[in-house]
C-alpha cells in the first residue's frame, strides 16, 4: 500500500515539475516577444531610451542584485556577528587568523593555489608539446579532455574509488592505489586519513580535471607560433628539448600566464572535491568548504562573511591582472 | 602552388619531428588518464559481492556482470528518500531555465555593450569581465537573506520575499546571476566582431535595434551562443554549491550532484549504488561535451575564466 501511495506521488511530483518547467520558459519566452512587439511598434524617439531599459537592464539589475550588492553586503557582514546584528570589529577575522582548525585551512588552500595550478599546466604542458606532432592527436586529447565534463562530485567518486582501502587483510584490496602499492611491495594504508597525504591526493582529482583545459588552451598557443621559427630552431640544429625551451615556451609565455592564473582562481575555490571525498575531515578543509560549514553548518554568518572576504582578497591580484591582460589585448587590436 | 609545395615541405618538417616515442608517450599518460574512470565503468556493472571481494581489474579473467545496481539506484527509493531518477529530473529542472534565461538576458546586454553608444561603455565591460573572477562565495549569504526573507530598510519592505523557498526559482536565479559574466564577455566579443558595414546597412535600411537584433544578430550569434550554451550547460548540471545552499535542504527539488555527495557521506561503503549512480550523472554531460566538443574549445579559447 504505502509503496503504491509513494509511487503515486512520485508520478504526481514528475508531472507537477515537468509542467511547472514548461510553463516558467513559456512565460518568459512570452515577457521577452511582448518586450519586442510592443518596442518595435514605438518612435524612434521612445527607442532611444527603451532600447537601453530593454536591452541593457534587466542584466545590469541582475548583476547588481547577484553579485555586486551582496559583495559589499558580505564585507559588512564579516564585521558583525553570527547572526549580523552587532558590530564585532574585527574578531571574525582576529579568528580566522589565530584559531588552529582555520589556519590548517588557509595552510590547506596555499598547497592547493601552488600545487594544483602547476602541476596542471605542467602536464597540459606537455600533452600539448608531445600531441604537437602526432598525425592523429585527436582520441589521445579527448580521453585526457574528457574529465573537464565531469563534475567535481562525479570525480571525487572515481577517484575516492582508486583510494579505497581495505583495513581487514585477508579480503584483498578493491582500490587501484591500494593494489599498486601491494604489488610494489608497500603496506597500503588508509590513504584518505593521512595528512599531508591526503591533501595531495585531493589535488590529484582537480590536476585530473585541469589539465585538460591547460592543453586545450596551450596546444592552439603552440600551434599558432609561425612554422618560420620552428624551421630557422631547426637549421640552428636545436635539439627537441633545447627548441622546447628555448623557443616554444617563450613564444607561449603570456598564454602559461592566463592558464595558470585561471587554474589558480579554480582551485582557490574548490569545495565539491572536499565535501564528496573527505568532507573537510582529516585536515583537509580548504577555505570555501569551511565558509559554507561556518555559514551553512554552524549558522555563524559573521565568521562566514570573513571567510568569503578572505578568499575574495586570495583572487583579487589575480583578476587585476587579468584586467590588465586584456586591456593590453584590446589595445593592440 | 609555390604555397602548397611550402606546406608540404613544412609538413615534412613537422613529420620528421614526430618521433615514436612522443606519440607512445602520449598514448600512454591518455591510457593512464582513463583507467579511474573506466574502473568505475566496469564495478557499476559488476554484483556487490564481486565489487567487494575483489579488484575490478579482475573481471578480464573472471567476467560477471549485471545490470541490478543501475534499476536499484534509479528506481527503488528507501523510506523518505525517492529514486535516483527524480533526482535526475530535478537537475533538468534545474539545468533547461538556469541556461535559456542568463543566455537571452547576455545577449541583449551583449548586444547593447558592443553597438550602442554611450558613456561608460568601456567601463561598463571591464567592470563585468572583472566580475567574472569573484567567487560566489561572497554572494552565498546575502542572496539566500534575499530570497527568504526580501529585503526590509528598516520597517519599510523594498522586495517582498515571494515565498519562493524550496522552489526552483531561487537556483535558477542564483545560476542566472552568476552565469551572466562569461555569458556577456563571450557572446560581447562575438558580437563586437560582426562587420560594421552589415549592421550600418541595416540601419540606413530602417531597421531599429529591436529588428536588427531579430532579424541579423541573433542569427549570426548561433556558433557564440552555442558554446556558451554548452559552458553553462555543464556548469548547471555538475554544480553542487549552488544547489545545495539555495535548494533549503529539499529532496523533492535537489539534484543528481546533492543526492551523490549525500551518498557518499551516509554510504560510503555501497559502492554498487556509488558507481552506477555516479556513471548515471556523468553519462549526459560527457555525451553532450563529445557531440560538442568543437563549440565547447571554441568557447574555452576566447577566454573562460568562470566564478
Amino acid at each position: 500500500m504505502i509503496e503504491i501511495a509513494a509511487r503515486q506521488s512520485q508520478l504526481e511530483q514528475t508531472v507537477s515539475k515537468l509542467t511547472g518547467l514548461t510553463l516558467t520558459i513559456l512565460i518568459f519566452g512570452l515577457i521577452v516577444f511582448i518586450a519586442f512587439t510592443l518596442a518595435e511598434r514605438t518612435g524612434e524617439r521612445v527607442q532611444r531610451f527603451l532600447k537601453y531599459l530593454v536591452f541593457l537592464l534587466p542584466a545590469l539589475l541582475f548583476l547588481f542584485i547577484g553579485l555586486v550588492a551582496p559583495a559589499f553586503r558580505t564585507l559588512f557582514l564579516s564585521f558583525r556577528d553570527a547572526r549580523g546584528d552587532d558590530s564585532v570589529g574585527w574578531e571574525n577575522y582576529y579568528w580566522a587568523f589565530t584559531q588552529p582548525e582555520i589556519l590548517d585551512v588557509l595552510r590547506n588552500t596555499g598547497i592547493w593555489m601552488v600545487v594544483a595550478p602547476v602541476a596542471s599546466t605542467g602536464f597540459g604542458l606537455l600533452i600539448a608539446v608531445l600531441t604537437d606532432r602526432m598525425r592523429r592527436p585527436g582520441l589521445v586529447k579527448s580521453l585526457i579532455f574528457m574529465p573537464m565534463a565531469i563534475s567535481f562530485v562525479g570525480a571525487g567518486i572515481i577517484w575516492k574509488f582508486v583510494y579505497q582501502f581495505q583495513p581487514n587483510e585477508r579480503v584483498p584490496e578493491i582500490g587501484l592505489l591500494s593494489q599498486l602499492a601491494e604489488w610494489l611491495g608497500f603496506v597500503p594504508s588508509n590513504w584518505l586519513l593521512v595528512t599531508p597525504l591526503n591533501t595531495l591526493l585531493l589535488i590529484v582529482v582537480f590536476v585530473w580535471i585541469q589539465t585538460g583545459f591547460a592543453m586545450v588552451v596551450l596546444s592552439a598557443a603552440i600551434k599558432a607560433i609561425p612554422d618560420e621559427i620552428l624551421e630557422a630552431s631547426m637549421l640552428d640544429g636545436a635539439s627537441g628539448w633545447k627548441r622546447f625551451a628555448k623557443v616554444t615556451v617563450p613564444m607561449i609565455r603570456g598564454t602559461i600566464i592566463v592558464v595558470l592564473s585561471t587554474i589558480t582562481i579554480g582551485a582557490l575555490k574548490v569545495f565539491d572535491i572536499i565535501r564528496t571525498m573527505t568532507g573537510g575531515n582529516f585536515k583537509t578543509s580548504v577555505i570555501a568548504n569551511e565558509m559554507y560549514n561556518q555559514s551553512f553548518r554552524a549558522l555563524n554568518y559573521g565568521t562566514g562573511s570573513a571567510l568569503a572576504i578572505i578568499l575574495f582578497l586570495g583572487v583579487l591580484p589575480l583578476v587585476a591582472y587579468n584586467v590588465i591582460h586584456l586591456r593590453r589585448e584590446r589595445s593592440e587590436r | 602552388m609555390a604555397l602548397r609545395s611550402r606546406k608540404r615541405e613544412v609538413e615534412a618538417v613537422k613529420t620528421h619531428l614526430s618521433s615514436p616515442w612522443a606519440s607512445f608517450a602520449a598514448i600512454l599518460i591518455a591510457t593512464i588518464w582513463t583507467i579511474p574512470t573506466f574502473g568505475l565503468f566496469v564495478t557499476s556493472f559488476r554484483p556487490s559481492t564481486g565489487i567487494n571481494g575483489s579488484g575490478w581489474w579482475t573481471v578480464f579473467t573472471n567476467p560477471e556482470f549485471t545490470f541490478t545496481n543501475y534499476t536499484r539506484v534509479l528506481f527503488e527509493g528507501r523510506g523518505a528518500t525517492p529514486p535516483l531518477s527524480q533526482y535526475f529530473l530535478n537537475t533538468f529542472a534545474i539545468v533547461i531555465p538556469s541556461t535559456i534565461i542568463p543566455i537571452t538576458i547576455a545577449m541583449f546586454a551583449a548586444y547593447a555593450i558592443a553597438w550602442f553608444d554611450f558613456k561608460g561603455r568601456n567601463f561598463l565591460f571591464f567592470t563585468i569581465f572583472a566580475l567574472q573572477v569573484i567567487p560566489l562565495q561572497m554572494s552565498l549569504i546575502p542572496l539566500l537573506q534575499l530570497f527568504s526573507g526580501g529585503l526590509h530598510i528598516g520597517s519599510v519592505t523594498v522586495i517582498p520575499s515571494f515565498g519562493i523557498t524550496g522552489t526552483f526559482i531561487p537556483i535558477w536565479l542564483a545560476h542566472t546571476m552568476f552565469g551572466l559574466p562569461l555569458a556577456i564577455f563571450l557572446l560581447h566579443n562575438f558580437i563586437a566582431q560582426l562587420p560594421r558595414e552589415l549592421i550600418e546597412a541595416a540601419r540606413v535600411d530602417g531597421a531599429d535595434h529591436f529588428k536588427l537584433f531579430r532579424q541579423i544578430i541573433l542569427p549570426l550569434s548561433i556558433p557564440a551562443i552555442a558554446s556558451f550554451a554548452i559552458f553553462q550547460f555543464l556548469w548547471t548540471w555538475n554544480d553542487l554549491l549552488v544547489a545545495l545552499t539555495f535548494g533549503g535542504g529539499k529532496r523533492e527539488i535537489a539534484p543528481l550532484m546533492v543526492r551523490l555527495a549525500e551518498m557518499t557521506g551516509t554510504r560510503g561503503g555501497d559502492w554498487e549504488l556509488l558507481t552506477a549512480g555516479a556513471f548515471v550523472s556523468i553519462l549526459v554531460p560527457v555525451a553532450v561535451f563529445f557531440a560538442l566538443q568543437r563549440y565547447f574549445v571554441r568557447g574555452l579559447l576566447a577566454g573562460s575564466v568562470k566564478g
